[in-house]
């Protein structure tokens, strides 16, 4: 992805709501994408997959496998859809027809893509809710959407996003409506499918804790933006700009509490700047920023290394260290 | 710690709550409890934090504390008096004592009202202001959770989610109650304004001296903001303690798999993962003996046939399980 910008129409103007974003995501490899709600991260998921709303303009450069996929044709896009990326999202619900069985909605997904027979549909299908932890798939079948459990659900739609083997999984927040001890059954599961398939994660999330166990390497969106990129590992060890330094900081842990004073989180002044209303010309976190200093008000950082990773931050901007 | 001659400022005892099946061919008549046979104290100025996945039944034993909902069998006291035998009018009077924060101020909030009429209604339904001295209490409240004056004028529509949730709080607080009841209080914020949020509600009980039943299923929020914590599943408390021993060493498998689940980003304290296999039961179909048994890693015969009750155990901690302590976190 190079330079992906995703407008959307506010009050009559287009305002980027996805900002400039470039990354890369290798076979095998897991990639975090994690902000705040209104950063861009979901559009930019959406975008990946030729879905978004009908308002939006994309532009910049997104290729899979050697195909460039922004301007494609509807045509185009469904051939790549379930083919080469595939989506999971938070509500495995909405992704089931309620009248139909999930055996055939596997059966169709297969068949969209392949030109297989009814009988060898059946059994890829079987296959795939076997490979996604499924305890009894030939029954799993025969079953309707509502009549599975949470993490059931979630399984099912994996193994129909699975049904015609996509190169890329982007998974926008897959457990956020489960339970603890079921979504981290989720979570090693898209582990196993990771090694096992060789396949290419994106996993959009909110949730910091989720990221520290299951992803590579993490973005950080603010606004837009991408604001930091690092491994995952020295994400947590050395966070370097303040947004996500603010945000490990405010996140809930588990704590052993000696004094009340313990029982404050440090936590992000102020809030999430609307797209209508984003400051201009300027770094867009700064109006909540404790390290603000006079760069800040002036104009919008790039990128710079810091460390082993990439920040946002006039901190690490080379023209000012003295 | 907990001192003996401390009377609690409210103690629920064996509350339960049945609903009926879906009358049917086979279900008539039949029931399931949500909540089976809860008790627990909470002190003046004691958070106590409710913890469990859904439908455990933590939200409606909330409830059933405020009398939102009656409750089929057990008791609440509410300052050493029966709540559940108060007539009418009597809670109606009582109940500014007596409060709830819910998780998405989007729908506890009226839509059509402004966030002023809001915070100010509580207070004239309970005759406690009117006319100016209303006007300047509702400023003076909104002040109070981190709200500028002129958010009185605003619908909630025109207010942050995070923004939101100050002016529930400042509804909550209007009557200056002594116990709030938190179901969820900040699921629905961003991690960033779940943060401000928590903080404020610290700060409110402290200054206050309030007390509070923190409903969540966030196991690493409640033990920071909790004195004790009561661990649910399916219907009943398996473990209470106070939050630093429950955290330092769960005596239930079901906790100690709770706390190798919650996210844990500092990778030398990342505890060995303890895999639950399965999904909570359903209330309506719960399985025989110990209702953990089924997914619980060290389950033996025993535990398919009986129940075991919720009891004693060392440091005043109470559990319910016939090997507590066995499983511990990081161990596997």
């Amino acid at each position: 992805m190079r330079d992906l910008r995703v407008e959307v129409s506010i009050g009559g103007r287009l305002a980027p709501a996805v900002n400039g974003v470039d990354f890369d995501l290798a076979a095998g490899e897991s990639v975090a994408v994690v902000g705040e709600s209104g950063c861009g991260k979901t559009l930019l998921a959406r975008a990946l997959l030729g879905l978004g709303p009908d308002s939006a303009r994309v532009s910049g450069s997104i290729r899979v496998g050697g195909h460039e996929l922004v301007g494609a044709s509807a045509e185009e896009w469904r051939c790549v859809r379930g083919r080469q990326i595939s989506l999971v999202f938070q509500e495995p619900a909405s992704a089931f027809d309620p009248v139909v069985t999930v055996g055939a909605q596997i059966v169709e997904a297969v068949r969209a893509h392949r030109k297989v027979g009814r009988s060898e549909a059946r059994r890829i299908a079987i296959e795939r809710l076997r490979e996604t932890g499924f305890p009894d798939p030939q029954r799993g079948m025969t079953e309707y959407p509502h009549r599975l459990s949470g993490g059931l659900k979630q399984r099912a739609f994996l193994a129909m996003a699975l049904a015609s083997d996509p190169a890329v999984l982007v998974a926008d927040e897959p457990t956020t409506a489960l339970d603890a001890t079921v979504a981290a059954q989720v979570l090693e599961l898209l582990d196993r499918l990771r090694l096992d398939r060789g396949l290419a994660l994106l996993l959009i999330t909110h949730d910091l804790g989720t990221v520290a166990t299951h992803a590579d390497r993490v973005i950080v969106m603010y606004a837009g933006r991408v604001v930091e990129e690092s491994t995952a590992a020295d994400l947590f060890r050395a966070p370097r700009h303040p947004y996500t330094r603010g945000l490990l900081a405010s996140l809930p842990r588990l704590s052993v509490r000696t004094s009340s004073a313990s029982r404050r989180f440090d936590a992000i002044s102020g809030v999430v700047p609307d797209l209508a209303s984003r400051p201009a010309r300027m770094c867009s976190f700064a109006p909540r920023c404790p390290e603000r200093f006079d760069p800040c008000d002036l104009e919008e950082p790039a990128l710079y290394p810091a460390g082993e990773s990439t920040a946002r931050c006039f901190l690490y901007d080379p023209r000012l260290r003295s | 710690m907990r001192r003996e001659s401390e009377a609690p400022l409210v103690s629920a005892r064996d509350l339960t709550k049945r609903y009926a099946l879906r009358a049917g061919v086979f279900g008539h008549g039949q029931s399931f409890a949500a909540v089976d046979g809860v008790s627990f104290d909470v002190l003046r100025g004691e958070t106590l934090g409710l913890v469990g996945e859904s439908g455990s039944g933590k939200s409606t034993t909330g409830r059933l504390v405020l009398r939102l909902e009656e409750p089929t069998g057990g008791r609440v006291l509410f300052e050493g008096d029966d709540w559940l035998a108060l007539s009418g009018r009597e809670l109606r009077r009582r109940r500014r004592d007596l409060q709830i924060v819910f998780q998405d101020p989007q729908t506890s909030l009226n839509p059509r009202m402004t966030c002023g009429a809001q915070v100010a209604e509580p207070l004239s339904v309970q005759g406690l202001a009117r006319g100016r001295d209303l006007r300047e209490r509702v400023v003076s409240l909104l002040e109070e959770v981190g709200l500028s004056a002129e958010t009185a004028r605003r619908f909630p529509s025109e207010i942050s989610g995070g923004q939101r949730q100050r002016v529930a709080i400042a509804r909550a607080l209007a009557t200056r109650p002594k116990f709030v009841v938190c179901d969820e209080p900040v699921s629905s914020l961003d991690v960033s304004v779940a943060a401000q949020v928590l903080n404020l509600l610290a700060e409110l009980r402290e200054k206050s001296h309030l007390s509070y039943l923190f409903i969540s299923h966030d196991l690493a929020v409640v033990s920071r903001v909790s004195d004790r914590i009561a661990v649910m599943y399916l219907g009943r408390i398996v473990e209470e303690g106070s939050a630093a021993a429950i955290v330092a060493r769960p005596l239930h498998p079901y906790t100690a798999a709770l706390l190798s689940a919650a996210p844990e980003t500092d990778p030398a304290l990342r505890r060995a993962r303890i895999a639950l296999s399965g999904e909570p039961p359903s209330p309506a179909s719960p399985p025989t003996g110990c209702a953990f048994h089924p997914r619980c890693p060290i389950a033996r015969p025993r535990c398919r046939l009986e129940a075991p009750p919720l009891a004693p155990s060392f440091e005043g901690r109470m559990v319910a399980c016939f090997f507590p302590g066995e499983l511990v976190p990081g161990s596997r």
